[in-house]
């Protein structure tokens, strides 16, 4: 091995007998750093040059951090603030110097000769395999765990009794949600009032083609109405399960019995929620009445009960039967008649 | 004469050159383009009474519009169901002013898309063209620049006004045309165009009409005082400051996920390759000490 370059010895005698001569690696040939002192001279004043550069960012990095502000001067160098400019190209070129620096160390400077590694066997030699089951029945004889029952079944227990702090622990992500999943705060006779606004939707409000965000008027309490004050994590949770969508269309247009019973001239109502993982919806094609998922893409017929027509959704779009009140406005007949938003194991029970 | 018989000579060297017959062509039609728009006939008359401007909308539309929309406007179908273009009884003044003025009709070719370009029609020709359409059947005229404007309000009025439209905006437009109206994809190789930097005009009527597949607000869904405090919204949105970095066109994911893959995996890959490469060898051989 004192010569590197007679990498033949390096090669298994085994091949000896294989049809075509082993022709062993070729011979090594040199990099102009290895055999010309001038270019290694060279390359060393690279590599220090890119370091250097490092250097150079990271000093440019601490001044214009100093120098220019965060906000006050966002609209220079291309509308990109020359603060960030500066701080991003400074310190991402003290990092990358130090890396190309050392990349170029190792590609011209460093060792340079190849090496042979031999896969070995992934099973144990044989005296290897005995001496640890020797090893193992020692140990068990000397614990004499078959002898002391009392001792295994107080370790049994306890390591048993450890599941429970972890089950005590687990409780608290309780209580179980009933059937919370199945209801909404819509009941019969709710207004169906717009989103944002609050403000309850005449019929003759709406246009063929119009679209209505809308929510219960429970979620808007005032005195007049006198629903209870509702806020918090419960008025989002309310809320992101009673959304709905309107849309008027031409009577004609709708397909299913069921959509036509649920509409009043025209205007449908239908959960906002997709029923596959429960992204809002309201990408709606007016030409079409085809409702799209913007996630995964999931298309529901607002004319056909909210069929599913494309996408991974599991259930149709659950729609909100209408009717309206003694002075005209939309209300509910009632509350979903089914969970709205994506599946759950308990959903369907079959 | 030797500076003539030189670019003679240019000239002859060029004229049988790859791109000769299109310079050619293009020429041509550029000349009776702008000749035709320098002799044709003037425009007709400024004032002219509605029932007059419909009459001239209606020998506009005869022309420009029938082949599609009918000769009175009434739509025609195929026979096998598909509609070449839509009825136009009832779609008032403003759908023209806003189908014709943003340059969307007439179309150039029938498609998923009637894509924005610049208008065909001049304004009096639009207005006439919208009065036609007007007299078919009522429908949404032409708003106003008090409709949409918030020029009278005071500081603390347009900034309630913004807020309020900005939560519109979220609950209504943001699902088709992007948070911050940079548009987006719809089905079968449509799009909701982008909504920045749009006349107010036009967005006001494009919530009232509903261009294309787009629902329409109409003034009993979405409020005239809505409506303006969206615009109010959308212009705050051009004045609100960029604090640096690339929008990469304001689109979240898609154009971020494609900068990211493209660009940053693309230059991880370019310095693996790099690390990699074989270095230079050297014919030499060392010389041993």
């Amino acid at each position: 091995m004192s010569d590197q370059n007679s990498h033949d010895d390096l090669v298994p005698s085994t091949f000896e007998d294989e049809p075509i001569a082993n022709p062993g690696l070729p011979p090594h040939v040199w990099r102009p750093t290895d055999v010309d002192p001038k270019a290694e001279k060279r390359a060393e004043r690279q590599v220090a040059a890119f370091f250097g550069l490092s250097i150079l960012c990271a000093i440019l990095f601490l001044v214009s951090y100093f120098v220019f502000h965060v906000g006050s001067d966002w609209n220079t160098v291309g509308g990109l603030g020359a603060s960030n400019v500066a701080l991003g190209v400074f310190l991402g070129g003290a990092l990358l110097f130090i890396g190309i620096g050392i990349i170029q160390w190792a590609r011209k400077l460093m060792g340079d000769h190849e090496i042979v590694e031999y896969r070995h066997p992934a099973r144990s030699s044989e005296e290897d395999r005995e001496a640890t089951i020797a090893a193992l029945n020692a140990g068990l004889e000397e614990s004499g765990i078959g002898r002391r029952p009392l001792v295994r079944n107080t370790l049994l227990g306890a390591v048993g009794i450890l599941a429970l702090p972890a089950v005590v622990m687990l409780r608290d992500l309780g209580p179980l949600p009933g059937d919370k999943l199945k209801h909404t705060i819509w009941t019969k006779g709710m207004r169906v009032v717009r989103d944002v606004v609050g403000t309850p939707i005449l019929v003759s409000d709406l246009e063929i083609g119009d679209l209505v965000n809308a929510l219960p008027e429970a979620l808007f309490p005032t005195e007049e109405n006198g629903y209870p004050e509702i806020e918090g994590v419960e008025l989002q949770q309310q809320k992101v399960k009673a959304a709905v969508i309107l849309n008027r269309m031409l009577p004609d247009e709708i397909v299913s019995q069921q959509t036509l019973n649920w509409s009043v001239n025209g205007i449908v109502c239908y959960s906002k929620i997709c029923t596959h993982v429960g992204c809002p919806i309201s990408l709606n094609e007016r030409t079409t009445h085809h409702l799209l998922c913007p996630c995964h893409q999931s298309t529901f017929d607002l004319t056909d009960s909210g069929k599913v027509i494309f996408g991974p959704a599991g259930h149709a779009l659950p729609q909100l039967p209408l009717a309206v009140d003694s002075d005209g406005y939309l209300i509910a007949q009632s509350d979903f008649t089914e969970p709205v938003g994506p599946s759950f194991w308990e959903r369907d029970p079959s | 004469m030797r500076l003539l018989n030189r670019s003679a000579g240019r000239l002859s060297r060029h004229r049988r050159g790859p791109l000769a017959g299109l310079v050619v062509l293009l020429l041509g039609l550029v000349m009776t383009g702008s000749l035709y728009a320098a002799f044709s006939p003037a425009q007709a008359d400024q004032t002219q009474s509605s029932t007059d401007q419909a009459a001239a909308g209606r020998q506009l539309f005869l022309v420009g519009c029938a082949f599609c929309h009918g000769q009175n406007g009434e739509g025609i179908k195929t026979q096998d169901g598909n509609q070449i273009g839509p009825s136009l009884v009832g779609v008032g003044a403003a759908a023209v002013d806003f189908q014709v003025g943003t340059g969307r009709m007439p179309m150039a070719q029938p498609g998923a898309q009637a894509p924005r370009k610049k208008p065909v029609y001049t304004d009096e020709e639009i207005a006439q063209l919208a009065a036609y359409v007007a007299s078919l059947g009522p429908g949404p005229s032409v708003p106003t620049a008090s409709d949409y404007s918030t020029a009278g309000m005071s500081d603390s009025e347009r900034q309630a006004a913004i807020v309020r439209g900005g939560q519109i905006f979220l609950t209504n437009c943001t699902a088709c045309h992007n948070f911050e109206g940079s548009g987006g994809a719809m089905p079968r190789g449509g799009y909701a165009p982008k909504i920045r930097g749009v006349d107010p005009k036009y967005i006001y009527e494009a919530m009232l009409t509903g261009p294309q597949a787009m629902d329409s607000f109409s003034n009993g869904d979405l409020s005239p005082e809505e409506k303006r405090d969206v615009i109010a919204y959308l212009g705050s949105l051009n004045e609100a400051p960029g604090y640096g970095g690339f929008g990469l066109g304001g689109l979240g994911p898609v154009s971020e996920g494609l900068f990211a893959w493209l660009v940053g995996l693309g230059s991880l890959v370019g310095f693996a390759v790099w690390i990699a490469a074989h270095t230079t060898r050297s014919n030499k051989k060392k010389v041993e000490a």
